[in-house]
């Protein structure tokens, strides 16, 4: 029973948030990549252009929500993610035209266009706090939780409670099948496979007739959807707060350079990897010992390897240290 | 009057020296013509005028009557004419037969048949049809870049040294392949290295010297010619 309880305990602490945590993460380092691999930078508005889309799912939550709108059980914002991504989507397409656009053209080195993402992050990051503000919001409505802990000890009669949020569910759900949606296109369609071509050898793609307009233009309406729908979902699992979208760039970052920059599979993965890296770290395993362990050998201390507040020093160092050793990503495979 | 044509062109790269100057070439359809010259004679660029990589400040190039000097590289593809770069000539992160969806892209028919007409003149790449192109051998390479060129059904064929860097064999082999492509009426016009060999199969030849054709003549004329042997052939 002991053991029992230390499976429960471990699925319900580490295991689920993980997963869900990851699963956000990976929608990021796939938009990383994504854009990356097709339009030869690396962006550094992903957070902030995540945080924009999410605000945009907000707006019209509310007013989803002051005229009446609602999905009962389910969050309103899902109803309201497909209008924000038709949003963010212009919003892509509008930078991509005015900043973007001028630097392609002139073929800029790479390091002039992750320069020029960084005004765009300032600037998006502006327009988001002067329209909503800086400050922590949480706009999940409906049913909170699947099985709550407490229901779950009754079921089971274990000491230790499982809760599933109906957010960390949605969460996992929609990144799979988005993800799923996504590596089809990518992989059977000829629009997904020119986008692949062009990634992988520009010149040749062009002497084979692959329109770069359209490759760049379906690039970024991708981004578009990823960008709501993986900030959206943060947002609903745990709050939204613009600079929290910020700061996650770190482990989406990471989490793209671990898959191997360029290989939506691997940001894919990534994401996970980087997610039970952090969630591993800096958990505390006291009650686990106290469980697995006889009760002469219980810790004293919480055994807990690093501090919560450390959480990005993980990603951080293994940013640095696949960089270091695996430069190409420790995944091998399709580059995109 | 030739199937497709390089008339009196004189050009460079950007606005800098013209590297090119009055160079003509023509080809007909099931004909090889080789380009070849020592290093730096703008066998490459001249090509590349003919593909509209660079802009040419005078000349003309002609396919079957229509002039197409004013067209870009795109839309010279749609005219029928394909190109084999010498380097990055395949897409190497995806399988053999997506590079040769990807040589199709501009086709909106059914292509498949043509898939299989490549996969009869490449059996090779049959086999290897799901491998990832990067794990292919140089010569599997070259066969996977000449398949994906032959989608698009040229009536045009360029190939820019397409035995540079493979081992006497293979190019042995490149050589019978490119002669079968041949036999299915494409006109061929390539530039190589490997003078000797590729005169053998051509039939027909222009050696440039300082972006100017300085000696031209069917294959076997230029092979015996003391003068194109002295200086490039190697006595």
């Amino acid at each position: 029973m002991d053991f029992l309880n230390a499976i429960i305990l471990l699925l319900n602490y580490i295991f689920v948030p993980a997963l869900t945590y990851g699963s956000q993460l990976a929608l990021g380092a796939i938009f990383v990549t994504l854009i990356y691999g097709i339009l030869r930078f690396a962006n550094f508005a992903t957070g902030d252009m995540m945080a924009f889309g999410t605000m945009v799912t907000i707006l019209i939550t509310w007013y989803f929500q002051s005229i009446g709108i609602s999905l009962g059980v389910l969050p309103t914002a899902l109803l309201a993610i497909p209008f924000a991504i038709i949003f963010m989507i212009g919003y892509m397409l509008f930078i991509d035209k005015f900043v973007f656009r001028y630097y392609r053209v002139n073929k800029s080195p790479p390091v002039q266009l992750a320069m020029v993402s960084i005004g765009v992050m300032f600037v998006t990051q502006a327009v988001v706090r002067i329209i909503i503000g800086p400050s922590d919001r949480r706009f999940f409505d409906g049913e909170r939780f699947i099985i709550k802990a407490g229901e779950f000890k009754e079921m089971t009669g274990l000491n230790e409670g499982l809760a599933i949020k109906s957010s960390q569910v949605m969460t996992i759900f929609i990144t799979l099948v988005l993800v799923s949606i996504l590596f089809w296109f990518l992989n059977k369609t000829k629009t997904g496979k020119s986008m692949r071509a062009y990634s992988d050898n520009e010149d040749l793609a062009l002497l084979s007739g692959i329109d770069p307009k359209r490759v760049v233009m379906i690039t970024w309406i991708i981004a578009g959807i990823l960008a709501t729908i993986g900030g959206a979902l943060y947002g609903l699992d745990k709050s939204f707060k613009p600079f929290t979208y910020f700061n996650n760039m770190l482990p989406i970052f990471a989490a793209a350079i671990v898959g191997g920059i360029g290989n939506p599979f691997g940001a894919f993965l990534g994401g996970y990897v980087i997610a039970f890296s952090e969630i591993f770290l800096t958990y505390a395993y006291k009650k686990f010992f106290m469980y697995v362990l006889p009760a002469s050998m219980e810790p004293e201390t919480l055994i807990q390897l690093l501090s919560t507040d450390y959480k990005f020093a993980v990603s951080f160092s293994i940013l640095v240290i696949v960089l270091l050793y695996r430069p190409n990503g420790i995944f091998k495979g399709k580059v995109l | 009057m030739a199937f497709f044509e390089g008339l009196k062109m004189t050009g460079g790269y950007g606005t800098g020296p013209d590297i090119i100057n009055s160079c003509s070439v023509d080809v007909n359809r099931g004909e090889i013509v080789s380009i070849l010259g020592p290093n730096g004679a703008g066998k490459s660029t001249a090509m590349k005028a003919l593909l509209g990589l660079i802009n040419l400040k005078s000349g003309a190039v002609v396919i079957n009557g229509k002039d197409i000097s004013k067209l870009s590289p795109q839309d010279r593809v749609r005219e029928g004419i394909s190109f084999v770069p010498q380097t990055k000539n395949v897409f190497t992160g995806m399988s053999v037969e997506e590079n040769l969806e990807m040589g199709a892209y501009l086709r909106d028919d059914d292509y498949q048949n043509i898939i299989e007409e490549i996969y009869e003149l490449f059996p090779i790449l049959r086999e290897k049809r799901n491998q990832l192109v990067g794990e292919l051998s140089g010569g599997q390479r070259q066969q996977v870049a000449l398949g994906r060129a032959l989608m698009i059904k040229p009536s045009v064929l360029m190939l820019d040294e397409p035995t540079a860097g493979v081992s006497p064999i293979v190019m042995d082999e490149l050589f019978d392949h490119i002669i079968k492509v041949k036999r299915t009426n494409v006109a061929i016009l390539m530039v190589e290295q490997n003078a000797k060999q590729a005169l053998n199969i051509s039939d027909r030849g222009y050696v440039l010297v300082t972006g100017e054709n300085k000696y031209s003549g069917t294959g076997q004329e230029l092979l015996n010619d003391p003068r194109v042997r002295s200086s490039f052939l190697g006595g």
